[in-house]
């Protein structure tokens, strides 16, 4: 115990130092790194040439001989492999964007409504959050599946309005037929958008200048829609619906959503809203009383503390953690591989087994994913990047 | 000379700008305040003091109705405290309020939240609001600090900057519940020094705090509060010497000796 006290040792050996230490381990995990690649490509290499499968690229030009129940280029099973896994690629990102943007909405609302005062509507999404949140994402997938296909057949499909069927080909809907017009409908619609746009800013503008406050809301939704509605009265209003007409066993014309399509897409943006409405509550909550009980003291009215105290400062909470919800809802969106959905993976994996060139299209997935992933990414950064504003 | 009494007093009577006549409030089954009757003139300062938990914050916040009665009356410069909702806005916007932990939006530099209520609520031009802030960041002596954001500044500063984004609104009265009780002591003076010059510029003022020594400098009227009550409403001299309440009297033994 009567130990005695040493003097501090001045230790100079550069083993010590800290700057050497993080570059030595670094070097050494690159190294491991280099080594296994090595090993298993080696391994690979070994393998398949006993096997006598041939490796490269050049299987991507050959026809792909199977066809694909859905896609958004024209395709049939003479076209190239190259070009199904584009359509697989097109049906992924199809499925994500829709997924995130529905997810997204639903997300907000339910968080929004979990911290709400009236006791049923926060009751019903604390409900919702607390069973899709606990459920396994696959589950999900495969309950939405399973109750698609329970539905009645296509002769005897479900009419919610007139043209509208829901059967167990999925969700057939009227469509307006293409007219020359419409190109001009769309661009008054970007015109209308920007409009919406200058106006905010002249709004703010005339705010700053004048003091006087200019809602910029619903002049704002009236230009968007006004816009390309005044060149649809002005061209005539010609509109003509393509109705779906039962043709043999299933439905022709109007725009279809698949079965396979709806299930996964609602499995995915169930699963998912839920994660996000509870990063929309923790954001509202992470906001102390404090902060609203000084804004009402200084007379503030309720939206305009919304406005300018509680949603700036909730999304810088909100943004990081959504956006990694993003990244996950697209992973996700590789469970249409279970119910049949001809998303990348289900393409690739169909094409791995035909062709046996494993390494090749598990690459061209991997790839894939982590081009999307890092765009989203990248996207999402930057508009942390906006909202994040700095406090020290 | 009857006359000229009741006119005085009728006088007296119009620059009455608080009236809490039969307070009372609960939360819950707990009540936090019991018939608290009050009134302050105009330019008067009054201080109140009290042991923890015996519902100093809750009648100040009363007074901007962060915290609804539920029985009783309160009129604020003329106009009575209901649910009506703009008389609740106009009543905070002629009414400031400083707080123990300064409440500074985090997200805006110091400029910005001095600025954002007279531009939204009274619909102040940007330039106008900024030469406003300017000045009142002058008054408390920090217009340095203008483009900083609240975090960098230190919690004398902060409390300095949330007297001033209060000013920024030309309130009639000022509330202040314990404005230095989260300051480090070396700090507390400064803020102290922009109260008492608040004080002596003729504002209304009611303040909670502990401080005694600012207290005995600014106070008109002192009010001492226990378990809900008014126990003692004097002016300092009286209070401070010869309290009539035996409770007042333990709790100054407390906090002078302290
Ligand atoms: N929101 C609330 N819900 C329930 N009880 C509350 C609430 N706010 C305050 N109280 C209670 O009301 C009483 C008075 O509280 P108040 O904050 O007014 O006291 P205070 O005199 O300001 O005390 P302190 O010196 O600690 O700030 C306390 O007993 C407190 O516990
Ligand atoms: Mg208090």
């Amino acid at each position: 115990m009567a130990e005695q006290a040493h003097p501090p040792k001045n230790n100079r050996s550069i083993l010590h130092s800290i700057a050497f230490r993080n570059i030595a381990y670094q070097l050494l995990l690159v190294a491991a790194l280099a080594f296994l690649g090595w090993y298993l490509y080696d391994n690979i290499n070994e393998n398949l040439d006993r096997q006598n499968i041939a490796t490269g690229w050049g299987f991507l030009n050959e026809p792909a001989g199977f066809d694909i129940s859905e896609s958004i280029i024209p395709f049939d099973s003479s076209q190239t492999f190259a070009r199904i896994f584009a359509a697989g690629v097109l049906n992924t990102l199809h499925v994500a964007f829709v997924g995130i943007f529905l997810a997204t909405l639903l997300g907000i609302t339910m968080g929004i409504a979990r911290v709400s005062r009236n006791w049923l509507v926060s009751k019903v999404a604390s409900a919702y959050v607390e069973i899709c949140r606990n459920v396994p994402v696959v589950l999900h997938v495969i309950f939405w599946s399973s109750i698609i296909r329970l539905l009645p057949h296509p002769r005897q499909a479900l009419e919610p309005f007139n043209g509208a069927f829901i059967s167990n080909r999925g969700l057939m809907l009227p469509f307006p037929v293409d007219n020359i017009l419409y190109p001009w409908v769309a661009f008054a619609l970007v015109l209308g958008i920007g409009g919406a746009l200058i106006f905010a800013r002249w709004a703010r503008f005339r705010r700053e200048h004048t003091g006087q406050y200019i809602s910029v809301f619903w002049p704002g939704t009236s230009i968007i829609v006004g816009l390309p509605l005044l060149v649809w009265v002005l061209g005539g209003a010609p509109l003509t619906w393509d109705y779906p007409a039962l043709k043999g066993f299933n439905y022709q014309g109007g725009i279809s959503l698949s079965p396979e399509y709806i299930a996964l897409l609602i499995g995915i943006t169930v699963y998912t809203g839920a994660f996000i409405a509870e990063i929309v509550r923790s954001g509202i909550e992470s906001i102390h009383r404090g902060q609203i009980e000084a804004s009402r003291a200084l007379g503030l009215r309720h939206g305009f503390i919304m406005r300018f105290i509680i949603i700036p400062q909730a999304l810088r909470v909100i943004v990081p953690p959504t956006a990694s919800q993003f990244l996950s809802l697209t992973k996700n969106s590789s469970l249409g591989v279970l119910i049949g959905y001809p998303d990348l993976v289900n393409i690739g994996n169909t094409s791995l087994n035909q062709t046996g060139q494993a390494v090749e299209a598990i690459a061209i997935m991997m790839l894939v994913y982590l081009t999307i992933s890092l765009t989203i990414s990248i996207f999402m950064n930057f508009y942390n990047k906006l909202v994040a504003i700095r406090e020290r | 000379m009857e006359n000229l009494k009741s006119s005085a007093s009728s006088q007296k009577h119009e620059r009455l700008v608080i009236e809490l006549t039969g307070v009372n409030k609960w939360y819950g089954d707990f009540q936090a305040l019991v018939d608290i009757n009050m009134s302050v003139r105009r330019s008067e300062r009054v201080v109140v003091c009290g042991p923890s938990g015996s519902g100093k914050s809750t009648m100040i916040r009363c007074i901007n109705r962060l915290e609804v009665h539920q029985r009783g009356r309160i009129v604020v410069d003329g106009i009575e405290l209901t649910d009506n909702l703009k008389n609740i806005e106009a009543i905070r916007s002629e009414v400031g309020m400083v707080f123990q932990s300064f409440n500074l939006f985090p997200h805006m530099p110091v400029i910005d939240n001095l600025t954002l209520a007279p531009m939204l609520v009274r619909k102040m031009p940007k330039k106008d609001a900024e030469e406003l802030a300017m000045q009142y960041l002058e008054r408390v002596q920090i217009p340095e600090q203008a483009f900083k954001y609240p975090g960098q500044l230190s919690g004398g500063q902060q409390q300095r900057v949330a007297i001033a984004r209060s000013l920024c609104m030309q309130p009639k009265i000022m509330l202040f519940d314990e404005p230095t009780s989260a300051l480090d002591p070396e700090m507390i003076k400064e803020v102290l020094d922009v109260m008492i010059e608040l004080a002596e510029d003729g504002m209304t003022m009611i303040v909670v705090t502990h401080e005694m020594g600012f207290a005995k400098t600014v106070a008109d009227t002192m009010v001492f509060m226990d378990a809900g009550e008014i126990v003692e409403s004097a002016d300092p001299s009286k209070f401070f010497t010869a309290p009539d309440n035996p409770r007042t009297k333990l709790f100054l033994s407390q906090i002078l000796t302290h």
